[in-house]
């Protein structure tokens, strides 16, 4: 038996453990809902031909938000089972989650909001945006693109089977040894954790490599560096820290593995091993991972700012070298995470002056969209929400920030709930509400049809007024000395504010929920929502002078740039002289090269998850049998030389004129 | 007619076929660069432990330092003679490609076995990775480079094939210049290797 199945026994599933299995029911019956509809509606072909085999740029976007989305409603059900439980776990009430279950859900509520909510969210929308922003075709490795995706979804598959096949980390979302090692994790919690990061760690990776490419090889004619649309800025310094740092996580997560497996000593206690290099290393990808989270949100507010102001982006020069300035700061204050750990006076200064000097940069971005906004013509449309109630939320986070950053403060505020409300006050107001404007700003270019404007902005409300109720207590919490993943208290002073801060995440959850309500009333309203000219917004950048969406080749002429904002000039051009583009000759097409759907990085992606499966019970056949359809898989990828194909003037014709017609119907 | 159309749409595809490549090139860099960064992660990690014996050997004790020169003048001599393949290749010599492909394998394997035949020694005689904090560092870092390595070898292999059946064409130089990217980027690797894990560690 144990060479069948490892470690993995009936014991493994916890039957007596209610919340747990309730979710766990709650997530095989969704996915056999799923499952059904699916089938009852015929629509596997469809699935397997158009999405799932696809290296569509598009469409893998779209996929990585879609599963971004039904994992921030994971992690938020963790969320809100820790506030219930620190709302109720007073004096002699000792909630109704054990120590036990209470950290395996905080740790798993950080580690799939920032790997499997943040990163996916924010790939999705680099997926869908910048191949259109810099007038490509498509990304430069389509393939590795798709495998990428699909490496994602087996960290994804992972996390969520950790629910109900044994345990998660309990060991907080950075899984700091000694505790994160065999002798105080012995169960199969840290392995999950290990496995999923490793697999959708090495995505990250691939995708990071491939957009730098993108973007600085695939650009059209005439678009320089400096006339590249801010996102695509922001993107490029994102994915060049992607391409520093992964390998760093890769390499402290291997050695945990090692010390969890084979009896390495790099951070046990004896043996002369040092947790201290664990937590050295774990921040020297932790602290830049914030900002490849938080730089694409800077670039998708700097989009949208223009576009509902009417104004060119003020200081577009100076956005660009501040995201710069960001990007090579953020390798400079990896140390602030841990000041209270001995590194003595003279490197916290440092560390702690490097952390200020970021608030520099930062509030020039600030500047510089408040600058857009003023004299400008501006139009709330709901993305316009979300950059507003960010600009001041950030801008009270960003404070904080810089509060904590003094060493001697934070020797009194780390681990406390005031750095919990820090780091959730850039990371909702900052990154979540970048995202969302960002998905009402592209959803109908990459849908044709603009998603319910009341409904976004009841969402957006929800979720301000929700956030600024559940996190300011927070705050006064942290200076009144109530520590983070505490399970139960006894302080009567605390317990008001834990219920406040219960009730602002059921707001926040009630924003959630309008939001899920906009996209399913906006797809069954979508013929009144329908943007049949491509452009809805009165957009400025090369992404909306196509169709929406955007047929699967884009472009049926490749762009030529010599403006930063090529699209509206054009439009301006075209008003002021109608009579000189009234009689233009018809666009004479080309064959367009085009590479080939392909299930490899789909049959690579699952094998992994069973891979990353058998290595976490210890099934060794199981890894073995995997690890060689992995292999095979590369192997088959390799020796196939057919990739791609061309499609011909003809069909590309055929298309636009479609196009065409619709915008004239 | 028929034939200058069927010559443009040619003309088309080489120019497609170098940009793809320039592209792949590119990409192959950077992953180079994200890859040298794993690699000083690892001599981080051994700069910092390499003291922390616990008690134990220390690299003193265990360093042969003939065997280990025997096994970098293989490898050195191996990133030489894949430089003797890409010569070939781009002389339009298939045979020669394929010739110098083979010492290569030949010299990349004889170093992954003596790096094997060391590591069975040091183990066998009670200094494996789980003894102290240096000897996981030691064996992490120098087996991480000996894996990729293999990983090359296994690659090369797999070129063979590829140029003995579509012969020495657009994807094949590709995929043989990005293998020598890799090859005499993990030569580099070892030099910094020998140096500071080997000499240093044997003062």
């Amino acid at each position: 038996m144990s060479f069948l199945l490892g470690k993995l026994s009936w014991d493994a599933i916890p039957f007596n453990e209610l919340p747990a299995m309730l979710a766990g029911v709650g997530m095989i019956g969704g996915a056999i809902v799923v499952v059904a509809l699916i089938t009852y509606f015929k629509l596997w072909g469809y699935l397997w031909k158009e999405w799932f085999t696809s290296v569509d740029h598009k469409k893998i976007g779209i996929m990585y938000i879609i599963v971004a989305i039904i994992m921030l409603l994971r992690g938020f059900a963790d969320a809100l089972l820790m506030r219930a439980q620190q709302a109720m776990a007073y004096g002699s009430n000792h909630g109704f989650l054990p120590p036990h279950h209470y950290d395996q859900i905080f740790t798993a509520h950080g580690v799939i909001m920032i790997f499997f909510m943040a990163m996916p969210f924010m790939v999705g929308l680099m997926n869908v945006a910048i191949p259109l922003q810099i007038g490509a075709r498509d990304v430069a490795y389509p393939f590795l693109n798709s495998l990428s995706f699909w490496l994602f979804v087996a960290g994804v598959i992972l996390v969520m089977i950790s629910l109900i096949i044994g345990e998660f980390g309990q060991t907080g979302w950075l899984a700091y040894p000694p505790l994160s090692e065999k002798t105080y994790s012995p169960g199969v919690g840290v392995d999950y954790y290990i496995w999923a990061l490793q697999i959708s760690g090495l995505g990250t990776l691939l995708t990071g490599i491939n957009f730098l490419v993108t973007i600085f090889k695939m650009r059209c004619p005439g678009m320089t560096l400096m006339r590249m649309p801010i996102f695509v800025w922001a993107s490029l310094c994102t994915n060049i820290l992607i391409i520093i740092v992964f390998p760093v996580l890769t390499v402290t997560l291997g050695m945990l593995a090692l010390d969890r497996y084979l009896d390495f000593h790099f951070f046990s206690n004896g043996f002369g091993g040092n947790p201290m290099m664990y937590v050295n290393m774990i921040w020297i990808w932790g602290h830049p991972e914030v900002y490849i989270l938080v730089l694409p949100a800077f670039g998708i507010y700097s989009e949208i700012v223009p576009t509902f102001c009417k104004k060119p982006l003020f200081g577009y020069t100076t956005m660009v070298y501040a995201t710069a300035c960001i990007t090579v700061l953020s390798f400079l204050v990896w140390l602030h995470h841990f000041f209270t750990m001995g590194s003595g006076a003279n490197v916290n200064s440092f560390f702690g002056i490097a952390t200020m000097i970021i608030a520099i940069p930062t509030g020039v971005k600030i500047f510089n969209w408040l600058f857009t906004m003023y004299g400008g013509r501006i139009t709330y449309k709901s993305p316009m929400y979300w950059v507003i109630g960010f600009m001041v939320t950030f801008t009270i986070g960003g404070m904080t920030g810089v509060l904590l950053s003094v060493p001697g403060a934070d020797f009194l505020l780390h681990n406390s709930l005031f750095l919990i409300a820090h780091f959730h006050n850039v990371i909702i107001g900052g990154v979540v509400f970048g995202y969302i404007a960002g998905l009402i700003y592209w959803f109908p270019k990459a849908f044709g049809f603009k998603l319910h404007e009341k409904l976004g902005v009841a969402s957006f409300w929800c979720w301000l007024v929700g956030f600024y109720i559940a996190f300011m207590p927070l705050y006064l919490l942290g200076f009144m000395g109530a520590t983070r993943r505490m399970n139960h208290y006894d302080v009567a002073a605390w317990h008001p504010l834990f219920i406040i801060a219960a009730i602002g995440s059921l707001i926040i959850f009630a924003g959630i929920g309008f939001f899920v309500l906009q996209v399913i009333v906006s797809i069954i309203q979508r013929k009144q929502n329908q943007d049949l000219t491509g452009d809805p917004w009165d957009g400025r950048t090369l992404e909306w002078s196509t169709s929406s969406p955007p047929p699967f080749y884009n472009f049926a002429i490749t762009p030529h740039v010599n403006s930063l904002e090529p699209f509206w000039d054009m439009k301006q051009e075209h008003k002021k002289h109608p009579e000189k583009y009234a009689n233009a000759p018809k666009p004479v097409y080309e064959d367009i090269h085009m590479p080939k759907n392909t299930s490899i990085g789909m049959i690579i992606g699952l094998s992994s998850a069973l891979f990353g499966f058998g290595m976490i019970w210890n099934i060794w056949w199981l890894a073995i049998l995997t690890g060689a359809v992995m292999f095979i898989s590369v192997l088959v990828r390799s020796f196939d030389y057919d990739i791609d194909y061309y499609v011909p003037a003809s069909e590309v014709e055929r298309i636009e004129n479609e196009f065409a017609q619709r915008k004239l119907s | 007619m028929s034939t200058q159309v069927l010559h443009t749409h040619d003309n088309h595809h080489d120019h497609h076929d170098e940009e793809v490549n320039k592209k792949v090139t590119f990409g192959f860099w950077v992953y180079i660069m994200s890859d040298c960064i794993l690699f000083s992660m690892l001599f981080a990690t051994y700069a910092v432990l390499h003291n922390n014996t616990y008690g134990g050997v220390s690299g003193k004790d265990i360093f042969e330092m003939p065997y280990v020169l025997i096994e970098t003048f293989i490898l050195l001599t191996s990133s030489f003679t894949y430089g003797l393949v890409m010569l070939s290749a781009h002389a339009n010599k298939k045979c020669m490609t394929m010739f110098w492909l083979i010492v290569t394998f030949l010299l990349g394997v004889s170093f992954v076995g003596m790096e094997i035949h060391e590591f069975h020694h040091l183990i066998m005689e009670g200094h494996g990775p789980n003894a102290s904090a240096f000897l996981s560092s030691f064996f992490t870092l120098v087996g991480t480079h000996g894996l990729h390595v293999t990983l090359g070898l296994i690659w090369m292999v797999v070129l063979m094939f590829q140029v003995s059946k579509h012969g020495l064409m657009s994807v094949t130089m590709r995929k043989l210049s990005c293998l020598s990217l890799f090859w005499h980027f993990l030569d580099i690797v070892w030099i910094f290797v020998f140096t500071i894990v080997y000499l240093m560690g044997a003062m």
